[in-house]
């Protein structure tokens, strides 16, 4: 296994949000403005490069008795230093933040990846493995964010793009995209898009819909 | 070493090792930023209230020239139980040092504040403290700006803001928010300058003294006797605009700062 396999893998090939569906809760929230969803990718990657390094260099000493709460402790003392942060240096962001910062505890990204890499591999790959989820974390998180920002605000990175009916523009913006449901539906056609392209990602289905009924079943 | 790794000595060392380390890089952290955190909370809070009496413009004024402008204003401390403004002596008297003084530590105090009942409570803050800061915007002695602090529940959280009135204590000159968790977009969209942009002018107070400025659904028509104390809804966010009605219906109405705003006006 190389470095640069572990980086890129997460991207496309094994994307978190793609085709493992971690991660989703933070990427229905944080993505209607395109600079909150870059923070919060950026604090994402953060914590879980630095976590899968910190675990990756003490995996032989956690007994595995105890070692989902010995990941936990690590994480969220992570994400603690990084909320600090966020407070100390972009006063503006972590407002907008809130709670979802904290929130990424619960990311199941960042305890997935501690739990299936770090545990066993040693601390180089693993952090550049936790940088590459980051990533593949990020590029989903961005595309919806893009979408929603400039179909919801008429907007990107807050710069208007299309003039808004308020602000005496042409753009009637579309109400649904400032809404939690409508990252549903786009993460859903990315999905759908990417296992398109990779068609190896798609699964087999769990059983098939017989016919109605035959003639020699019946 | 795996038999070893999993002894009961090996997982205690290893649990207080690990929570030891955490628990000296969060305390780290927390201790070494927290100058930072409450500066920029402060300079946050500053920020608005000069926004709010529109000495703020963004894009044009700097951060650093907040400090040196707030200094215009005069504090005076409202008692919120005789709904009246204190005079130095009395403020003495309360005991209480203004200059650290938080409003929202003071309401979740039971010394320091009052529990409402579904009838008072009409911003559905369920609790308000005793006291409140002020800020009078004074030129060449004259009063020309009285900034409030107001808060309410709106859709998903509570909204913290700031409402600029003119001397007359009737009219208003702005209106800002600089805390709340509204929807971004649908009732985020209070921070919109447009929209805070409709509220200057309006009034507050109708012939009987009650507060009849609001947000109404939809959009104020022009030239009815309405006109001057309705502002536009915020489309998409019914239960927000209701929820900046009822915050103002609260704060600028009897059981609050209404009788302070009529004293003030009547002294000038």
């Amino acid at each position: 296994m190389n470095f640069k396999e572990v980086l890129y893998d997460p991207i496309f090939n094994n994307n978190p949000i793609g085709l493992q569906i971690l991660g989703i809760c933070s990427a229905l929230a944080v993505t209607t403005q395109m600079s909150v969803a870059l923070v919060m990718c950026v604090a994402l990657t953060f914590v879980c490069a630095f976590s899968n390094l910190f675990i990756s260099l003490i995996r032989n000493q956690i007994p595995s008795s105890v070692r989902i709460i010995v990941q936990m402790a690590i994480i969220a003392s992570l994400v603690i230093v990084v909320d600090q942060i966020l407070g100390a240096v972009a006063y503006e962001m972590s407002k907008q933040l809130t709670v979802f910062v904290g929130l990424i505890i619960t990311n199941c990204i960042v305890m997935g990846r501690a739990e299936a890499f770090a545990m066993q591999n040693p601390p180089g790959i693993s952090f550049v493995d936790g940088v590459g989820n980051g990533l593949g974390y990020s590029i989903v998180l961005m595309a919806v964010a893009t979408i929603r920002e400039l179909f919801g605000s008429g907007s990107l990175f807050g710069f208007e793009v299309m003039t808004l009916v308020t602000n005496g523009g042409w753009y009637n913006p579309n109400g649904l995209m400032l809404l939690a449901p409508s990252a549903f539906f786009i993460i859903g056609l990315l999905i759908w898009a990417l296992r398109s392209w990779k068609t190896g990602q798609v699964e087999e289905p769990e059983y098939r819909i017989g016919g109605h009924t035959s003639l020699s079943g019946a | 070493m795996s038999s070893n790794k999993d002894a009961m000595k090996n997982i205690l060392l290893v649990a207080l090792s690990v929570c030891f380390v955490c628990s000296v890089v969060v305390s780290g952290a927390a201790v070494s930023l927290k100058p930072e955190r409450l500066a920029n909370k402060e300079l946050d809070r500053n920020k608005n209230i000069l926004i709010a009496a529109g000495l703020f413009e963004k894009g044009v004024t700097q951060d650093s020239e907040v400090e040196g402008l707030f200094k215009s204003f005069e504090i005076g401390i409202v008692d919120l139980q005789e709904q009246r403004l204190l005079t130095a002596g009395e403020v003495e008297q309360t005991k209480i040092d203004f200059d650290r003084y938080d409003q929202r530590k003071a309401a979740k105090d039971p010394t320091m504040s009052v529990a409402l009942n579904t009838v008072e409570d009409i911003a559905s803050i369920s609790t308000r403290a005793d006291y409140s800061i002020i800020y009078l915007l004074k030129r060449e002695g004259e009063l020309q700006r009285i900034v409030l602090p107001v808060h309410g529940y709106g859709l998903w959280s509570t909204l913290y803001g700031f409402i600029s009135v003119q001397a007359d204590g009737n009219t208003v000159s702005g209106i800002t928010f600089y805390e709340h968790q509204e929807t971004a977009g649908l009732g985020g969209e209070v921070d919109n300058p447009r929209w805070k942009g409709l509220w200057p002018g309006k009034k507050i107070y109708d012939e009987n003294g009650t507060v009849a400025l609001e947000v109404i659904k939809g959009s104020v028509v022009p030239g009815t006797s309405q006109t001057d104390y309705q502002v536009d809804g915020l489309s998409g966010a019914t239960l927000t605009s209701r929820g900046v009605s009822n915050l103002l219906e609260y704060w600028l109405g009897n059981q609050a700062f209404g009788p302070v705003l009529k004293e003030l006006a009547v002294r000038t």
